[in-house]
């Protein structure tokens, strides 16, 4: 028996630790599709819709970048983790793509050995409670029930933000957002603490979101974006390029609607170069010259993504806040296609 | 004349390890050993080289620092600064509480449901049946997650209980508390001379099975039954009370009071625990009931009948003839349902109990990135904590079964 369950141990142990090299491009490619990680359901974020289909702003990464590499948008073999779970699915080789709304963090990118390709949301965590507990400011929480996703971030910075004020609390511990909310309107806690675009998502869902206020507190700066495993650079920069392309191309004014035409028309060289009408950017990611054309076809620029899954005008109802270009003030800044 | 000669010395060749019989079988041992030392060494050098292929380090040094997240319930010091090993601990300490309250809810339960289903009143028999039957065959997920979720919708949230006139309201004397977030009930203050109120009804206790053993005694020696039940009951009771009275009444009991958000003070279980533990009793409990049945149907019919015949009224057959016998066919499988009951516990995270499954081997593996030492730590404590019970019934096996000479 003790055998048994050291060669098992071993063997599961063998098998997720054995990819790890530079070849999930050719992989990829090979398959015909993308593996991509995504939440189990967070609507605006990642969620099937009515038709079974994924939607939302996490799943547009999946879809560019399934666009970059393989021409369709659809060709994405949707994942979902959790947050437990996530980590060890992109270790092991079941997913090549993490986009799962995961904080970026010195542990995560080194000790880890994963590789953030870039920001796609400008985060802080939160607290969500009921309108009529009263409640007004996070310092107010002394003695709450928090619900909490295990094994993230936000349990860390929790932990961290009541001890420093001198503050108890008692953890809910849960597995997903759809437990969380389930928990949090059965008022198994009286407060639910996530990313604010988490919170803000989760309450567009409630059958009555005013009954629900959002805590003005911000205790955490979440950079959430999609990584990688580390070890194969080539595929590093695939996706963060594919990000970045999105970022660029609403900066230069690309859209979907326009991309078709603008690269054969436009003056401006780094759009050319962009689009690939110029120059040998898609070349030196081992893709077509038109890669990133396709990946803004498919989705949209970084805007369009925005506004069409968690925008102002959307149930979601998010401001762009930081996460607005450099030029309106915001932190996405997206270095030159150059 | 004869000649005497030597028989032929057999001179050994290769072949007879496969055909000889007398080497077949240590032949195929000595390969299959060689095989499987071989598939360990491989699996073991594939790990180390894949773990150095992605720069990761096989090390247990996580275990010592800070742990950073919190468990609200915990039977020994824990803050968010103690360590990782710490948390471990804290969550074997919690698994071994609801393994251990579960096993033994799961005996009493499968005891008397399995005697019961055995009963001629034939409502009686057919409830048995239904439970056993419901419970054997339905998995034990569902049953912790729809315990949880009735315990979580179906009662009234802290805040009910505030106001005036409030929707929800205590219960026992305003002592007890059913919420969505737990019960609520009053715990024991421990104040001065605690100690020896403790003590007194220890040695009370001991006074029971003092008296027990002589009435047995007596009763071998003149035949005359003494009442053992109601003086053992006395004895459970009065003098612990007049200590009690006696030492100023050093035990209080602190109610739970709504204050803040929640309940304070008083104990809390909480409802992943309740859902947790009466899930696991009640479905483990199913199985026992079977294996108790089958122990009284091993017991040959005319053990009853011969009881009968000397006059025993049937719940003294059943404790004193059939039950003793039957314990021989009951407790080997009963270790099995021990065991299967223990490891089953790491169904808690399905309700968010933080057991070592949650602890160690969920938020810890997850907020180091050491899955392959997390697992390994937790397979081992899995291990060593199925051969301790399995040891330890098997020592009370060896003490109930039948003694030959």
């Amino acid at each position: 028996m003790k055998k048994s369950v050291f060669l098992g141990t071993l063997a599961v142990a063998g098998v997720a630790a054995g990819f790890a090299s530079a070849q999930t491009l050719a992989e990829v490619q090979e398959r015909g599709a993308l593996n991509c990680g995504v939440t189990t359901g967070l609507t605006g974020f990642a969620a099937p819709d009515a038709n079974g289909e994924w939607q939302g702003f996490d799943v547009s990464i999946c879809r560019a970048v399934a666009a970059a590499v393989l021409g369709d948008a659809n060709a994405v073999e949707f994942v979902p983790t959790t947050g437990q779970t996530r980590f060890t699915a992109l270790a092991s080789g079941e997913i090549d793509l993490l986009a799962r709304n995961t904080t970026w963090t010195f542990s995560r990118d080194v000790d880890l050995a994963f590789e953030f390709v870039g920001v796609n949301y400008y985060d802080g965590q939160g607290f969500m409670v009921p309108r009529e507990l009263g409640v007004s400011s996070a310092l107010e929480l002394d003695g709450a029930t928090v619900c909490i996703q295990t094994g993230t971030t936000t349990e860390l910075n929790l932990a961290d933000f009541f001890s420093s004020n001198n503050m108890s609390y008692e953890p809910v511990p849960i597995e997903t957002n759809a437990e969380a909310q389930q928990q949090y309107l059965a008022g198994a806690c009286d407060v639910y603490t996530t990313d604010a675009s988490g919170l803000a998502a989760t309450r567009a869902t409630f059958e009555d979101p005013a009954a629900h206020v959002l805590l003005p507190e911000i205790i955490s700066k979440e950079p959430l974006g999609p990584l990688v495993r580390h070890g194969d650079h080539e595929w590093g920069d695939i996706a963060r390029w594919t990000l970045n392309a999105l970022v660029a191309a609403e900066e230069l004014g690309v859209t979907s609607a326009n991309v078709g035409e603008i690269g054969g028309t436009t003056e401006n060289p780094e759009i050319r170069r962009l689009l690939g009408t110029e120059g040998e950017l898609g070349a030196m990611l081992g893709l077509d010259a038109d890669w990133a054309a396709r990946a803004i076809a498919a989705v949209g620029n970084y805007g369009e993504v925005f506004d069409g899954n968690i925008g102002e005008s959307t149930p979601i109802g998010l401001a762009r806040g930081l996460n607005a270009q450099w030029t309106d003030g915001g932190l996405l800044y997206s270095p030159p296609f150059r | 004349m004869a000649t005497l000669t030597d028989p032929p010395q057999q001179s050994f060749q290769l072949s007879q390890l496969i055909y000889d019989t007398r080497y077949r079988s240590t032949t195929i041992q000595v390969v299959a050993f060689i095989l499987i030392m071989a598939g360990i060494w491989w699996l073991g050098n594939n790990v180390v080289t894949n773990l150095a292929a992605r720069g990761k380090d096989f090390d247990f040094g996580f275990l010592g620092s800070r742990a950073g997240y919190d468990i609200n319930q915990m039977l020994v010091e824990y803050s968010n600064d103690s360590t990782h090993a710490r948390a471990a601990l804290v969550g074997i300490l919690n698994t071994l509480l609801v393994a251990f309250l579960g096993c033994i809810a799961a005996t009493i339960i499968g005891v008397t449901a399995g005697v019961l289903r055995l009963s001629k009143n034939w409502i009686v028999g057919r409830l048995m049946t239904v439970y056993v039957e419901g419970f054997r065959n339905i998995p034990l997920l569902l049953w912790i997650i729809v315990i949880f979720a009735i315990m979580t919708e179906a009662t009234p949230q802290p805040r009910d209980f505030r106001g005036e006139d409030a929707e929800a309201s205590m219960i026992l004397w305003d002592s007890v508390a059913i919420t969505n977030r737990g019960i609520f009930m009053p715990a024991p203050q421990w104040g001065a001379n605690s100690l020896l109120l403790v003590a007194i009804f220890l040695a009370s206790i001991v006074g029971i099975f003092v008296y027990r053993s002589m009435a047995r005694k007596k009763q071998e020696q003149t035949g005359a039954q003494s009442p053992v039940f109601l003086v053992g009951l006395a004895l459970f009771f009065i003098p612990t009370l007049i200590a009690y009275f006696i030492l100023g009444r050093p035990v209080t009991l602190n109610y739970p009071e709504l204050g803040g958000f929640n309940f304070s003070g008083g104990l809390q279980l909480r409802n992943s625990f309740i859902a947790l533990w009466f899930a696991l009793s009640l479905y483990t409990g199913a199985f026992i009931a079977e294996i108790v049945r089958a122990g009284i149907l091993a017991v040959n019919k005319g053990q009853t009948e011969a009881s009968s015949a000397l006059g025993m009224r049937p719940n003294r057959t059943m404790n004193l003839v059939v039950l003793p016998q039957a314990l021989r066919v009951i407790i080997p499988p009963l270790i099995s349902q021990y065991l299967n009951l223990t490891k089953n516990s790491s169904l808690a995270i399905a309700v968010g109990y933080m057991d070592v499954r949650a602890t160690l081997g969920g938020i810890t593996v997850n907020q180091t990135g050491r899955e392959l030492e997390g697992m390994l730590l937790l397979g081992l404590f899995y291990l060593i904590t199925s051969l301790v019970i399995s040891g330890g019934m098997n020592l009370y096996n060896n003490s109930v079964k039948l003694q030959e000479r």
